[in-house]
């Protein structure tokens, strides 16, 4: 599946991507990596922890809301399935359609972004911090990063939706929104890994 | 040089320079009085040489930054400085008042110099590296902040290029977190939690986007590469340097009185510092390998590539050497610390105004690039010294390690001045290294004053 359906933006790729068939530009990549390293890391590290107190991991992970989660990762998915549509879209030169998927896709990030925050007030409230267990440690800080990642693929994908309003992207120049979408698809692919290994698996 | 108000960097240059040398030589007398413990004593006491060491680093590397703002920001924003006089002026003032601090230090005793400076009325002296006068300390800010409104004035009316808004970026960011220098809650750990804020957030979060905007301005013009390709390397590097530096602060805060999960924090972003160093030396590399012309200024090149290299290794691989809280349980302010603090130093922040420097110095005194004979007595300047602080860096690392082991490791610890008897080899092998040091650094003041005629560019 290595054939492009479009070209890229000639003098892009002949200044960054090492292959023509990358998607988006080769920055984005090295930023997505990079985050993914940092996610990595700190999965490491919980896994690491958790192997030094299972029983109390467990303990304390019964607590969290399985069905919010359970909702949000359908929320995401759905969301990173509106990105790829919107980017058919442009692909296809109809930008119009594209920004109407990016409302969806922006609709569900903000349906992640309410549950998450009710899920943190009763938390909160029930005296769950950074300090009351190393579990929670974890749960708050994992959850917490990937919430700062969704707020800012939410900026991205603004970004883009007024990208398409104003008709700057089409199938010549798919650089800007394959660049943002490849960030949103991440943002999702770690809440895929993380939902899992912080509320489900014991 | 493309606009004549460039000129005005150059006595910032000479200033660095001089100061270095000076930073050198409390060098050489540190390493001796580490293994002589009375060596000039009392008139100049080890603790006084050590702040007047560290102080003389940071001033110098202040008129470094400062000196390649002012040869920088108007060729990016093509447009002269917007007032070459208050550079000249804030130059003087901050000179002398860099003087009169050091002579302070060295003729004055300390509690002497404290009440006479108003240390009584807000007490802001006393903590390592921010041992400043408030005098001097609110002088910093002055200048600091006229010297900003000037190259910020100067890029407002001119190109706002990314490698601009990056370098003014730090520029603001330093000056912004040394206002907590001023800030001393008598409460011992916030004390210390605030401290990190100028110390760390300097050296670690964006001291890096000054050093990579200086980087990428050296390697357009040396390279010749697309400006687009050198941003958006830029760009990714920045990011990476603000996501881990910032959150990397928790590596200090392990064994201070802050709360445990700085404990995972701490050690996850800063296990990531490394990799903003290495995009910087993969982009040093990678430019200079696309480069589409050979500059006559090969000297300056070497200088990037060189930064690159180092600071990777003594910011990114040394930090991370020790900066595990598991690790650092066991290292913390050890010898391993000096090791890491002192290749960092040189790697990432005297080299990156070394490179400028080299590239600048001859064009700002008329030539696109020295004589071939002054470039290779550069270029020995440059593997003398580099090569002296490797091995000041792996004589202290040995040092950290024999004294961790002894002091905090073993069945039977031992006292700390014990240790620093069994250390003693070690200290005096850093000490060769640090005349080495000193050796390559003559010869880089040296190349200066070799004449010969200018080398031909050459097309690639």
């Amino acid at each position: 599946m290595n054939t492009p359906a479009y070209t890229l933006d000639a003098r892009a790729a002949d200044a960054t991507a090492p292959t023509p068939h990358l998607p988006g530009d080769l920055a984005i990549w090295i930023f997505i990596l990079a985050e993914l390293l940092a996610f990595g890391v700190f999965l490491v590290a919980y896994a690491f922890a958790r192997s030094g107190d299972v029983a109390g991991f467990d303990a304390r992970q019964l607590g969290l809301d399985r069905d919010a989660g359970a909702i949000n990762t359908v929320l995401l998915l759905t969301s990173s399935f509106f990105v790829v549509r919107a980017t058919q879209a442009v692909a296809a030169g109809a930008c119009a359609r594209a920004s109407g998927w990016l409302v969806g896709a922006i609709g569900c990030g903000l349906g992640f972004v309410v549950i998450k925050v009710f899920e943190y007030a009763e938390k909160f409230g029930a005296g769950v911090t950074l300090s009351s267990s190393t579990f929670d440690m974890f749960y708050l800080s994992l959850t917490f990063f990937h919430f700062m990642h969704v707020l800012l693929g939410l900026v991205i994908l603004a970004a883009l939706w007024l990208g398409t309003r104003q008709r700057r992207y089409g199938p010549d120049n798919m650089n800007g929104i394959e660049s943002g979408a490849a960030y949103w698809h991440m943002v999702d692919l770690v809440w895929l890994i993380l939902f899992p290994l912080v509320y489900v698996m014991r | 040089m493309k606009y004549k108000s460039q000129a005005v960097a150059m006595p910032y240059f000479i200033a660095a320079i001089g100061l270095f040398v000076g930073q050198i030589l409390f060098g050489l007398v540190l390493g001796l009085q580490y293994v002589v413990g009375d060596f000039l004593f009392p008139s100049i006491p080890f603790n006084i040489a050590r702040m007047v060491h560290t102080n003389l680093l940071i001033v110098w590397l202040l008129f470094g930054f400062m000196g390649s703002a002012y040869y920088l920001v108007p060729e990016e924003a093509e447009t002269e400085l917007y007032s070459p006089k208050l550079a000249l002026g804030l130059f003087w003032i901050f000179l002398a008042a860099g003087a009169l601090t050091i002579l302070g230090y060295l003729f004055v005793d300390y509690n002497t110099l404290a009440s006479a400076t108003g240390n009584d009325i807000l007490a802001t002296m006393g903590r390592e590296f921010l041992e400043q006068p408030l005098l001097t300390k609110i002088g910093i800010v002055v200048v600091a902040l006229a010297f900003l409104f000037n190259i910020s004035m100067t890029m407002l009316k001119g190109r706002k290029t990314v490698i601009n808004i990056v370098l003014l970026l730090g520029l603001w960011g330093l000056a912004v977190f040394f206002l907590f220098s001023f800030y001393n809650p008598t409460n011992l750990v916030m004390d210390k939690f605030y401290w990190w804020w100028v110390v760390h957030l300097w050296v670690e979060g964006v001291w890096e986007l000054i050093m990579a905007a200086l980087l990428a301005f050296v390697l357009i013009k040396v390279t010749g590469v697309d400006r687009e390709v050198i941003e958006k390397w830029l760009y990714v590097i920045i990011t990476l340097a603000l996501v881990t530096g910032i959150i990397g602060t928790g590596h200090h805060y392990f064994w201070i009185g802050t709360p445990a999960y700085w404990q995972w924090w701490g050690s996850i972003f800063s296990a990531l510092e490394p990799i903003p160093f290495f995009a910087m030396t993969v982009f040093a590399f990678n430019m200079v390998n696309r480069r589409r012309r050979e500059h006559p200024n090969r000297a300056a090149v070497l200088w990037a590539l060189g930064t690159g290299v180092m600071a990777f290794l003594g910011a990114g691989v040394w930090g991370f050497l020790h900066t595990l809280a598991p690790v650092n349980y066991y290292t913390h302010g050890s010898q391993i610390t000096a090791a890491h603090g002192h290749m960092a130093f040189y790697g990432a922040y005297v080299m990156v105004v070394i490179t400028i420097m080299s590239y600048a110095m001859p064009i700002l005194r008329g030539r696109q690039a020295n004589s071939n004979k002054a470039q290779v007595i550069e270029m020995w300047s440059f593997w003398i010294m580099t090569i002296s602080m490797v091995f000041i860096t792996l004589f202290l690392t040995g040092a950290g390690i024999l004294q961790v082991w002894l002091q905090r490791v073993s069945e039977d610890p031992m006292p700390f001045m014990m240790v620093q008897d069994q250390i003693a080899l070690f200290y005096w092998m850093r000490l060769w290294s640090g005349v080495g040091f000193a050796v390559g650094l003559v010869l880089y003041v040296v190349s200066f004053f070799i004449k010969g005629k200018e080398p031909e560019a050459v097309a690639a």
